[in-house]
């Protein structure tokens, strides 16, 4: 038995669950959702400690034995991202403390937010494929209904673009999940894994390798599918865009991370050279798209598109050193991407909007709030010293080492088209003049208030971490790398969940 | 019984996709619907039909008696049914919602998140 595989699932679930009976009393849902969050990055840490000592974790659900019953399976990769789910959570609710408004905390925000988690945590761990979709509708449920509190007509649009997209990635994943099992006749990764090694190739399991693929880029948002995800982060409340910026499209990476080394590895010349395009692709479109942009939440979606590229990118190069870079990139990308989506709540706090036109002049009354932009905006393109350099660095270098020079080349023009869209907002939120019209007084207010404290207090949370990985990163690499040895070796995984029987 | 089966879901994905391309949010929900159901349909069939030859094992036996319907897909249907029907309720009340804001059905007016 090792319950720091199901905790990370138990804890959100349990904590949603608790909000829901508090749901008259804001104050108390608070609490509760503080505390879930806190006790979620704790599990968190106790799952990446055993991990890091006895390698892969499992659990079988209600002791049926993989593969017939449902296997929870913590291994490297798992264990990372359900830290950084913790950090997110702890960060989030730290934000929505001050962020939130009450008629959304009215209308079951925690409880929304926790069952996101549980779904997300879910989807991280476990190890059979169906369940996997399950988790992936609590997930999807969750976030459907968080994105439209408020009910404004701009999240009317963004939502039914944004659950059409993602249902009808849910019905070809389903049907993927049927015509695999009519191969293998298992739904558990590991069984499913031996099994299609020694299935007939009739071409069936490429085509069914393009499904995933179409499936979780959906959900990842990789080019071309991404057209949901600019049209509707930013609509929401931006506590909600923030949470979902670090973590849903990571699902959709994380979900092609496993599939794509563990079980469809027969034919990387087809299926990891596709992939090696579409990250390149999503890369560029996602940089262009922001570089047309003037709308502070939308520049940083289009971002979001483009850095989804670099993660694919090591999956698709597919050598131990791109993985590591790309579990890297994860980590990086995760806490700054969050990050600077918090930032631009507090300046929409400050100024009452996202138009980057009608912002302006932050740094002259909040130079504080400025640097941590700063360290947020240079780390996502990439300047030393800071952790997007070395994310950056090792992605490069796995490329230059495979020879890749044409991939190596894009990968680097769209850090510079990077900086460039974060050199504009730096430009036109912080350093240029406030322009005349605008109504300037909570900005000139000068003292910080108690409410807007609590705003700062996970952004500089977050610079932390983002500056403490850059200037002291071997920790951070070593667990990487851990990652990419376990999933470039699936055997390991395989004798894990199956143990000695075959 | 598989071919028919095959022909079936694929002119039900047709079908799907058809409503899915079309203007109205209601004739797009209805595809949604109809995608759900084939997809359902197509694990059935993909995991091999058997007929009239429930799982069962005879009282006394480890093992059930000749060739049975394999009950995981049953399962799985089952559960992706339920999993579709929440998710469509959801999605009627959203299209329902977003017409009371919008004041229309057509997806072509619903561009203002758009670039």
């Amino acid at each position: 038995m090792s319950p720091e595989v199901a905790l990370p699932i138990i804890i959100p679930l349990m904590t949603g669950t608790l909000c829901l009976m508090a749901w008259r009393s804001n104050l108390v849902q608070r609490i509760f959702s503080l505390v879930g969050s806190s006790a979620l990055l704790l599990a968190a840490i106790w799952l990446l400690t055993s991990v890091r000592e006895e390698g892969h974790v499992v659990m079988h659900m209600g002791g049926w034995m993989a593969p017939y019953g449902i296997a929870l399976v913590g291994d490297m990769l798992s264990a990372i991202m359900i830290v950084l789910t913790g950090m997110m959570a702890v960060a989030i609710a730290i934000f929505s403390l001050s962020s939130a408004s009450s008629t959304h905390e009215k209308f079951g925000y925690y409880p929304l937010m926790h069952l996101l988690l549980a779904g997300v945590a879910g989807s991280f761990l476990t190890g059979d494929i169906f369940n996997l979709f399950v988790w992936f509708e609590v997930m999807l449920i969750a976030s459907f209904a968080l994105l439209i509190l408020g009910g404004e007509r701009a999240q009317m649009e963004g939502a039914v673009k944004y659950v059409t997209l993602n249902l009808l990635s849910s019905a070809i994943f389903l049907s993927a999940i049927g015509l695999l099992y009519g191969i293998t006749g298992t739904l558990n990764f590991a069984d499913i894994a031996n099994k299609i090694s020694t299935a007939e190739d009739t071409g069936m399991i490429d085509i069914l390798a393009v499904m995933f693929m179409i499936s979780f880029g959906i959900k990842a948002a990789a080019f071309p599918l991404f057209f949901w995800l600019p049209a509707s982060y930013h609509t929401g409340p931006v506590a909600v865009s923030a949470l979902f910026a670090g973590l849903l499209t990571k699902v959709g990476v994380y979900a092609l991370y496993r599939i794509f080394t563990l079980i469809f590895t027969q034919s990387p010349e087809f299926t990891h050279e596709l992939l090696i395009w579409i990250s390149l692709a999503t890369m560029v479109t996602g940089v262009l798209g922001a570089a047309a942009q003037y709308e502070f939440r939308r520049i940083l979606s289009f971002h979001k598109v483009s850095q989804i590229g670099f993660l694919l990118l090591g999956l698709a190069l597919y050598t131990p050193l791109a993985i590591i870079g790309g579990v890297f990139y994860t980590i990086h990308y995760i806490i700054v991407k969050t990050n600077l989506f918090l930032i631009s709540g507090i300046t929409h706090r400050l100024l009452g909007t996202y138009d980057l036109a009608k912002l302006g002049g932050i740094y002259k009354s909040r130079p504080f709030l400025s640097i941590l932009f700063l360290i947020s905006a240079l780390s996502l393109a990439g300047i030393p010293p800071l952790s997007g350099f070395f994310a950056k660095f090792i992605l490069i270098k796995a490329g230059v080492e495979q020879q890749a020079w044409f991939v190596t080349f894009v990968a680097l023009l769209v850090g510079l088209l990077t900086l460039y869209s974060m050199i504009k907002i730096w430009a036109q939120v912080f350093w240029k003049k406030l322009p005349d019209e605008v109504d300037d007084t909570a900005l000139s207010a000068g003292k910080t208030s108690g409410s807007l404290a609590v705003l700062y207090i996970p952004v500089i949370g977050l610079a932390a971490c983002t500056v403490f990985i850059g200037l002291h990163g071997q920790p951070v690499y070593e667990l990487a790398e851990q990652a990419a040895e376990q999933l470039l070796n699936p055997e390991l995984y395989i004798e894990a969940v199956l143990g000695d029987t075959p | 019984m598989e071919p028919i089966m095959a022909i079936v879901v694929g002119l039900i994905y047709a079908a799907a996709i058809y409503m899915m391309l079309r203007r109205s949010i209601v004739k797009l929900v209805i595809g949604l619907m109809l995608i759900s159901n084939a997809a359902n349909l197509l694990i059935f069939t993909s995991a091999g039909m058997t007929r009239g030859a429930p799982p069962l094992i005879p009282e006394g036996a480890m093992l059930p008696d000749g060739a049975v319907a394999d009950p995981l897909p049953q399962a799985v249907v089952l559960t992706a049914i339920v999993i579709a029907f929440g998710v469509l309720a959801f999605a009627v009340v959203l299209i329902h919602r977003a017409y009371n804001i919008i004041h229309t059905d057509n997806l072509d007016q619903m561009k203002d998140t758009d670039t």
